[in-house]
């Protein structure tokens, strides 16, 4: 009922194009995002912030750049983490090796070092296809791990690939308590969120969507796929290498290469498809259930007073997350992105239905 | 040349190993377009079963005969194999008929998490081990060749030799039965085969008890070469490079690309590796897979990509 759109006429173009066309939708956001930056800092305890706030933001962020590729172009890709971890390394050298280098200047040119193995990972995708090109960026994967354990050059000589930075501050502000860290991370997720939404309902957000649909039907019509596959490749390696750094920078303090192992590709992969592919909103909701989900099932054995070993739940946590994936894939293939719209589809004829 | 033919054994050993993983991929992609993550979760699953029940049937059923035991251990574990078939064509592929490619891929990826976890519920968590006989002394060949011969590890040569054994097993179940046949039939035009009567549901269930197979095999050498333990889901990571290289649609392609990687592996790690840093093992594969797949995107056996419009 309170969900219509009625009587609410675009008279200009500006009006026409805007993100959320409808006006409800535009409250809801805004009331979203002033509640996110204004209210949950005094609401959530530090706990929170550190073990669910902060790495839902940054994997959010981390699968929005995905979604780019998986969802928008079509490309499959096992080598996020190896993303990740070019962007939190290259953020590293930059951050250590050029003294007074601001945080949120080196966190970028870490996600330009991320674009440039990006694109050159991409290019072998313009020849392989489909299933065969997924296992193929596994080799990213696992060169990127491998170079970051032997080559010592990148870690700046550390024993084991582990590095670690302190005393972060942009503009003289410190990012040292998980508020604001939050703060830090919802900022990027903002602008990013912003920019990534306006970048697949442009130009060449709908060359990279005819490209998925079928790449040589869009090469007829006049789409060039070396430019269109590549351009989704760094954007979404940029978008992936910044939220590996942030993960690094903020998150972590201190890490390994085996942070950005290969279960964290298939983690993000993940939260892509449960979320939704091709769908902004989808990373969202993906994240949130891949984050939440683990905490969930460590959480409930305790919660129901039922003791059990830790290994054992290690083992049930496995279980009972991999089934409820299969579960998810089957009884919504298009994601938790399609169930809101569905929702939403609901709600405008709610309470009267044809 | 001594030291590089030796090299070039194992390697080669090593690849046979490799093959039969793959084997279990390829069969399962031409039967039901599903790209099987779950193949190293199953070798896992397979091996675990089987060292378990080694354990526990001469306790159950109070005999002291170890090779009995382990014949019974193996039938008991292939039991379970075909068990696992049956629940994931029946809980989950039947669901997902006609879905994308990535979706089916997930879907394996959330098959394996649970085979994990509960595999190791089921079986415990600890290194067990399978013993099935294989000697570990090594043999030298080609004395009279070369000055100290070249040293093979015998252990090596049999789990070579029973891969080898049962890559032709299955070729001649291929060609020569009935439900061979029936597979072949399903894996080039799943429309065509059903209409001429062939049950899909039933065919994907044996398709998916002789990937079982396959990873109760390498489970099995594997496992008796290393120890049963979670590492060995891994091994599936490595038998990826095999199955893009051979071409997801080729049995003889997972073969002859299990050799190659296998000797790929072995002679960049000893020749190349050194000047790296070593390890380099790992991602050697994956990046001679992908430069020969530049070339031939398909694969070096697979069926040829045709896009139209």
């Amino acid at each position: 009922m309170l969900y219509r759109e009625n009587g609410q006429f675009k008279t200009s173009y500006t009006a026409d194009q805007q993100i959320f066309p409808v006006l409800q939708d535009r409250v809801l956001i805004l009331a979203l995002v002033a509640f996110a930056f204004l209210a949950v800092p005094f609401l959530a305890n530090e706990y929170f912030f550190r073990a669910v706030l902060v790495p839902f933001l940054i994997l959010s962020l981390a699968a929005l750049g995905l979604n780019i590729l998986v969802g928008y172009c079509g490309q499959i890709s096992l080598g996020t983490g190896a993303f990740m971890a070019i962007g939190a390394y290259g953020a590293y050298n930059f951050f250590v090796r050029i003294p007074g280098m601001p945080l949120i200047a080196a966190l970028l040119l870490g996600g330009v070092s991320a674009t440039v193995v990006g694109v050159l990972f991409g290019i072998p995708s313009l020849r392989i296809k489909g299933l065969y090109l997924a296992v193929a960026t596994l080799a990213a994967q696992f060169f990127t791990d491998w170079s970051f354990l032997r080559i010592k050059w990148f870690t700046n000589d550390s024993s084991s690939g582990s590095v670690s930075v302190a005393g972060l501050n942009v503009m003289g502000l410190p990012i040292e308590t998980p508020v604001q860290k939050y703060l830090f991370c919802l900022t990027f997720l903002c602008v990013f969120a912003l920019l990534a939404k306006n970048l697949v309902r442009g130009n060449i957000g709908r060359e990279w969507m005819a490209i998925r649909d079928m790449d040589v039907a869009a090469a007829v019509i006049g789409i060039r796929p070396v430019y269109a596959k590549l351009t989704a490749f760094a954007v979404s390696s940029f978008i992936v290498g910044v939220a590996g750094g942030l993960w690094g920078f903020v998150h972590l303090g201190s890490w390994e290469p085996a942070a950005f192992s290969v279960d964290r590709s298939f983690q993000l992969l993940f939260m892509v498809i449960i979320g939704g592919l091709g769908s902004i909103a989808g990373s969202f909701f993906g994240a949130a259930f891949i984050v939440l989900l683990p905490i969930l099932l460590d959480a409930l054995p305790s919660a129901m007073g039922v003791p059990i070993d830790t290994a054992l739940a290690s083992h049930l946590t496995y279980m009972i997350f991999g089934a409820l994936i299969v579960f998810f894939l089957i009884v919504e293939p298009h994601g938790i992105a399609r169930l809101w719209a569905t929702g939403r589809e609901k709600l405008r004829l709610w309470p009267f239905p044809h | 040349m001594g030291f590089f033919l030796e090299t070039l054994f194992g390697g080669l050993m090593a690849g046979m190993l490799y093959s039969l993983i793959a084997l279990g991929f390829v069969l399962i992609y031409k039967a039901s377009g599903v790209f099987n993550f779950a193949q190293g979760a199953m070798v896992l699953f397979a091996a675990l079963a089987m060292a378990r029940f080694a354990e526990w049937f001469p306790k159950w059923f109070g005999f002291d005969n170890h090779w009995l035991a382990i014949a019974l251990a193996f039938a008991g574990a292939m039991l379970v194999m075909i068990v696992v078939a049956y629940l994931i064509e029946r809980l989950v592929l039947g669901k997902l008929v006609n879905q994308e490619g990535i979706t089916l891929l997930m879907a394996t990826l959330g098959i394996s998490y649970f085979m994990d976890g509960f595999g190791q519920t089921l079986f415990g968590s600890d290194i067990y081990k399978i013993d099935i006989g294989m000697p570990k002394d090594p043999i030298f060949l080609f004395e009279s060749l070369f000055q100290g011969g070249v040293l093979i590890n015998k252990e090596d040569l049999y789990a070579a030799l029973i891969a080898a054994a049962l890559v032709v097993a299955l070729s001649i179940f291929f060609q020569k039965t009935a439900t061979g046949r029936a597979l072949r039939a399903v894996a080039d035009d799943h429309q065509a085969a059903q209409s001429i009567g062939i049950p899909l549901k039933h065919i994907w269930v044996v398709v998916w008890s002789v990937a079982g197979f396959a990873a109760l095999v390498a489970g099995m050498i594997w496992g008796s070469k290393l120890g049963v333990q979670f590492s060995l889901s891994q091994v599936a990571l490595k038998a990826l490079p095999v199955v893009i290289l051979g071409g997801l649609t080729s049995v003889p392609g997972a073969i002859l690309g299990g050799l190659i990687i296998g000797v790929g592996e072995k002679l960049s790690e000893v020749y190349i590796g050194p000047m790296m840093g070593g390890g380099i093992e790992i991602w050697f594969a994956y990046v001679l897979a992908l430069m020969v797949l530049l070339v031939r995107p398909q694969g070096l056996f697979g069926e040829k990509i045709i896009d139209r419009v």
